[in-house]
C-alpha cells in the first residue's frame, strides 16, 4: 500500500469561498480523507502541517511583498500546484485596483494608512510562479473541484471540460437570455462550471468563471456596442469584475474604456 | 390515406384529449422564457395562441399577433431533437464490489410522446437524423425506440421568420410526408391531412368532415403565401463543390474573427448530432458512469487527438463546421445537413448567417 498523498491548501488575498467549496463537498469528503492526508488547510483545522505536499490547492492573489515570497515557498514544497477560482486564477475582484490609483485608495479608506503594506497590483499565482492547473471561478464548482483532486489521486491529466456557458444553457433548454431579450450576458465567452446559474434566472452572465479557453471577447462586445446598442458604461464593469484581469476580458475591458472600437463596418 | 378532414376549431381540444386518452405525452409549443419553446402541454391553452415572433440574425423577440391562430410563428430555440437525442443520456454503469466489476447497461427510459406542432424543415431534420443513427448499419437503439414510439403531428408554417430559408434547401414550407398527422391552421379551424395509420388510430371513430374544396384551396394558399414571404435564399447549385473548392479563401479567417465557438448553432441545429462519451467516477474509483452528452465542433477539445487539438483556432473550426453542413454532408449522408430552418442563424450571439458566409466564401478570391 502506498502512502497516502499529502494535500495543503493555501489562502492569499481572498475571500475563503473557494476552500469553502472544498467543505461543502460534504459527500466526498470522507472519501476525500480516505485518499489523502489533509496535511494544512487552516479553514479545516488548527494543526497545520509542514512540506513537502503532493498537492497544493492555492486560493487567492498576491496583493503584498510578503505573500509574493510566501508564494515561492509554496511552489517548492508542493509537487502539483492547482490554483483554485478567480483570485488565484486571474487576480480576483480585488485586481480592479489595477486600474486605480493604490495610494489614494489606502488614503481614503484606512485612518491610518502607515500600516497598510499591500502591493499597488493584485495580481494571478501565475505571475509569481509556475502552476500546474488552473481552475475557474467564483467560487469554483465543487464538483469540479473534486473532479480535479480525483484526477491527482488517480495520475490522470487534470482537466476540466472547457465549454462555454452557452452549452450549459443549451442542454437545459434554457432559451437565451441576449437573443431573445437583448440582455447583455458574457456566456458565449465564459468557462462552464456554475451551470448556468444566471441565465436560468432571467439574468446575463457575467463572466465570474473567466473567459473559457480562445474567448473571442472583441467580436462579442463589437457586436453588442454596435448592433445592440450597449454602452460602454454597462459593458465595461460587467467584464471587469471578479476576472477583470484575466487577459481576454481585460483587453476588451480596455479596448471600450478606452473607446477604442474595431470593425465599425461590422456587416 | 384518407382524404382530407376539417377539423373545426372549436373541436381541437378533443384533438389534444385524444392523445392524452391514448396514452402520448404530448409536446407541443409553448410560450416560456421570452421565447416559443416545445414543452410538455395538457391542453389547447398551452399553445401560443395569439402569439408571434420576429426573428433577425442574433435577435428573437416575441409578440402579439391580436389573433387567435395557435400556430402563426416560426421555429424557436428548441427542436424536437432534444426528446429523440437527449442532451445527456446515461449509457452504464460500472461497480466494484468485492468480487471484481459488475457492468450495467442503462436502459433508456422511452416515452409515447406526441410531438405537435412539427415544421416542415423540422420533418426534414428528423429524416436526416433518422439516417444519421439508423440508416447506416449503426443502429442507435435508444434514438430508433424514441423514434418508434413517437406521434408526429405537423403543422404547416404560415409565418415564416426572415431567417428561413426552406425553399431552397427544399424541405418546406409545405410538409410532404413524414407525419401522422398534419395541420394546416385557417380562421375557421384546421385542414387535417393523415400520414399513417397511427395517425389515422387518433381519429378512430371520430365524426369529422371531409375537408371541402374551398378549405384544400385555402390550405394550399397557406403554404404558397409562406413559400412566397420567404426572403433568405441559399443558392445550393453545386454546393458542395463549389465550397470544398474555397478551403482556403480569406473570408474563412474574416468569419472566424466574429465567431465566438460558443456552440450555440450546433446546439439549435436540428440536425447536429455530435456528442461525448464520458466516464463520471466517483473519489475512490468504485463507482463509474458512462455518460453520453451533446458536443459540438466549434469546442476546442471535440478535435483533441493525442494531446492537441487538430483544429486549434476559431477560423478552423467555423470551417469544419460549414463544409460538414453543406458540403461533405453529401459525401457522408448523401444530402445536405441543412433543412433551413434558420435557428443558427437566430440563435448565434453575434448573428452570423451562414446564407450570407457562403455568398461571401464563393466569390472568387480577391
Amino acid at each position: 500500500m502506498s502512502q497516502k498523498l499529502r494535500l495543503a491548501v493555501f489562502k492569499f488575498a481572498s475571500c475563503d469561498g473557494c476552500q469553502l467549496s472544498l467543505l461543502n463537498a460534504e459527500d466526498e469528503l470522507l472519501a476525500l480523507a480516505e485518499q489523502v492526508e489533509i496535511a494544512h488547510f487552516a479553514e479545516a483545522s488548527s494543526l497545520l502541517g509542514a512540506g513537502p505536499f503532493d498537492i497544493a490547492l492555492v486560493e487567492g492573489s498576491i496583493t503584498t511583498a510578503h505573500d509574493a515570497e510566501r508564494i515561492q515557498q509554496v511552489r517548492q514544497s508542493a509537487k502539483t500546484l492547482i490554483t483554485i477560482g478567480a483570485c488565484a486564477t486571474s487576480g480576483g475582484i480585488q485586481a480592479l485596483r489595477n486600474w486605480g490609483d493604490h495610494e489614494e485608495f489606502l488614503r481614503i479608506v484606512y485612518p491610518r494608512p502607515e500600516y497598510i503594506e499591500s502591493l499597488a497590483t493584485s495580481t494571478p499565482i501565475s505571475a509569481h510562479v509556475p502552476v500546474d492547473f488552473e481552475l475557474q471561478g467564483c467560487p469554483v464548482n465543487t464538483g469540479q473541484l473534486v473532479g480535479i483532486l480525483a484526477d491527482v489521486l488517480h495520475q490522470r491529466q487534470i482537466r476540466v471540460p472547457n465549454h462555454s456557458v452557452c452549452r450549459t444553457c443549451k442542454l437545459q433548454g434554457v432559451v437565451c437570455v441576449a437573443v431573445a431579450r437583448g440582455v447583455p450576458c458574457l456566456g458565449p465567452i465564459t468557462q462552464a462550471g456554475c451551470g448556468a446559474l444566471c441565465p436560468r434566472f432571467d439574468r446575463g452572465c457575467y463572466g465570474c468563471f473567466g473567459p473559457v479557453v480562445q474567448a473571442n471577447a472583441e467580436s462579442l462586445t463589437d457586436w453588442l456596442v454596435q448592433r445592440e446598442h450597449q454602452s460602454p458604461a454597462v459593458l465595461v464593469p460587467l467584464l471587469r469584475n471578479f476576472n477583470a484581469q484575466a487577459p481576454a476580458f481585460q483587453a476588451s475591458g480596455d479596448r471600450l474604456a478606452a473607446g477604442e472600437m474595431n470593425r465599425g463596418d461590422m456587416p | 390515406m384518407k382524404e382530407p378532414l376539417f377539423l373545426p376549431r372549436e373541436e381541437f381540444p378533443t384533438l389534444i384529449a385524444r392523445l392524452l386518452d391514448q396514452g402520448y405525452r404530448v409536446i407541443a409549443p409553448t410560450v416560456d422564457q421570452g421565447a416559443i419553446v416545445y414543452a410538455e402541454i395538457q391542453s389547447v391553452d398551452s399553445l401560443p395562441r395569439g402569439w408571434t415572433d420576429e426573428q433577425q440574425p442574433g435577435r428573437y423577440r416575441l409578440k402579439e399577433t391580436g389573433n387567435s391562430r395557435c400556430f402563426d410563428f416560426a421555429v424557436g430555440p428548441h427542436s424536437w431533437k432534444q426528446f429523440l437525442f437527449p442532451p445527456l443520456q446515461r449509457i452504464s454503469t460500472a461497480i466494484k464490489g468485492e468480487t471484481g466489476w459488475t457492468f450495467a447497461v442503462h436502459e433508456p427510459e422511452i416515452h409515447r410522446y406526441a410531438f405537435l406542432g412539427v415544421r416542415a424543415c423540422e420533418l426534414a431534420g428528423m429524416r436526416v437524423q433518422d439516417r444519421v443513427f439508423l440508416e447506416r448499419g449503426y443502429v442507435d437503439t435508444a434514438y430508433e425506440a424514441r423514434r418508434q414510439a413517437s406521434l408526429v403531428i405537423a403543422v404547416n408554417c404560415a409565418v415564416p421568420s426572415a431567417n428561413c430559408f426552406c425553399t431552397s434547401m427544399q424541405t418546406g414550407p409545405r410538409c410532404e410526408g413524414g407525419y401522422d398527422l398534419a395541420l394546416t391552421e385557417l380562421d375557421e379551424g384546421f385542414v387535417l391531412e393523415v400520414g399513417s395509420a397511427a395517425g389515422a388510430d387518433v381519429l378512430a371513430d371520430w365524426d369529422l368532415q371531409q375537408a371541402s374544396a374551398e378549405r384544400m384551396a385555402a390550405s394550399r394558399e397557406v403554404s404558397l403565401n409562406a413559400a412566397r414571404s420567404i426572403q433568405k435564399t441559399l443558392d445550393t447549385q453545386d454546393l458542395r463543390d463549389r465550397l470544398m473548392a474555397q478551403l482556403e479563401h480569406p473570408h474563412w479567417q474574416e468569419v472566424g474573427e466574429r465567431c465566438l465557438s460558443c456552440t450555440n448553432c450546433t446546439m439549435v441545429c436540428p440536425t447536429c448530432f455530435c456528442s461525448h462519451v464520458t466516464e463520471v467516477s466517483d473519489l475512490d474509483q468504485q463507482n463509474v458512469e458512462r455518460e453520453r452528452r451533446w458536443d459540438s465542433c466549434f469546442h476546442l477539445d471535440f478535435s483533441m487527438l493525442h494531446g492537441r487539438p487538430v483544429r486549434n483556432d476559431i477560423r478552423s473550426r467555423y470551417r469544419q463546421w460549414l463544409t460538414h453542413k453543406l458540403a461533405t454532408w453529401h459525401d457522408q449522408f448523401g444530402e445536405s445537413g441543412c433543412v433551413g430552418c434558420g435557428r443558427c442563424i437566430t440563435w448565434c450571439p453575434v448573428g452570423i448567417d451562414l446564407t450570407v458566409e457562403v455568398k461571401e466564401l464563393c466569390r472568387d478570391q480577391p
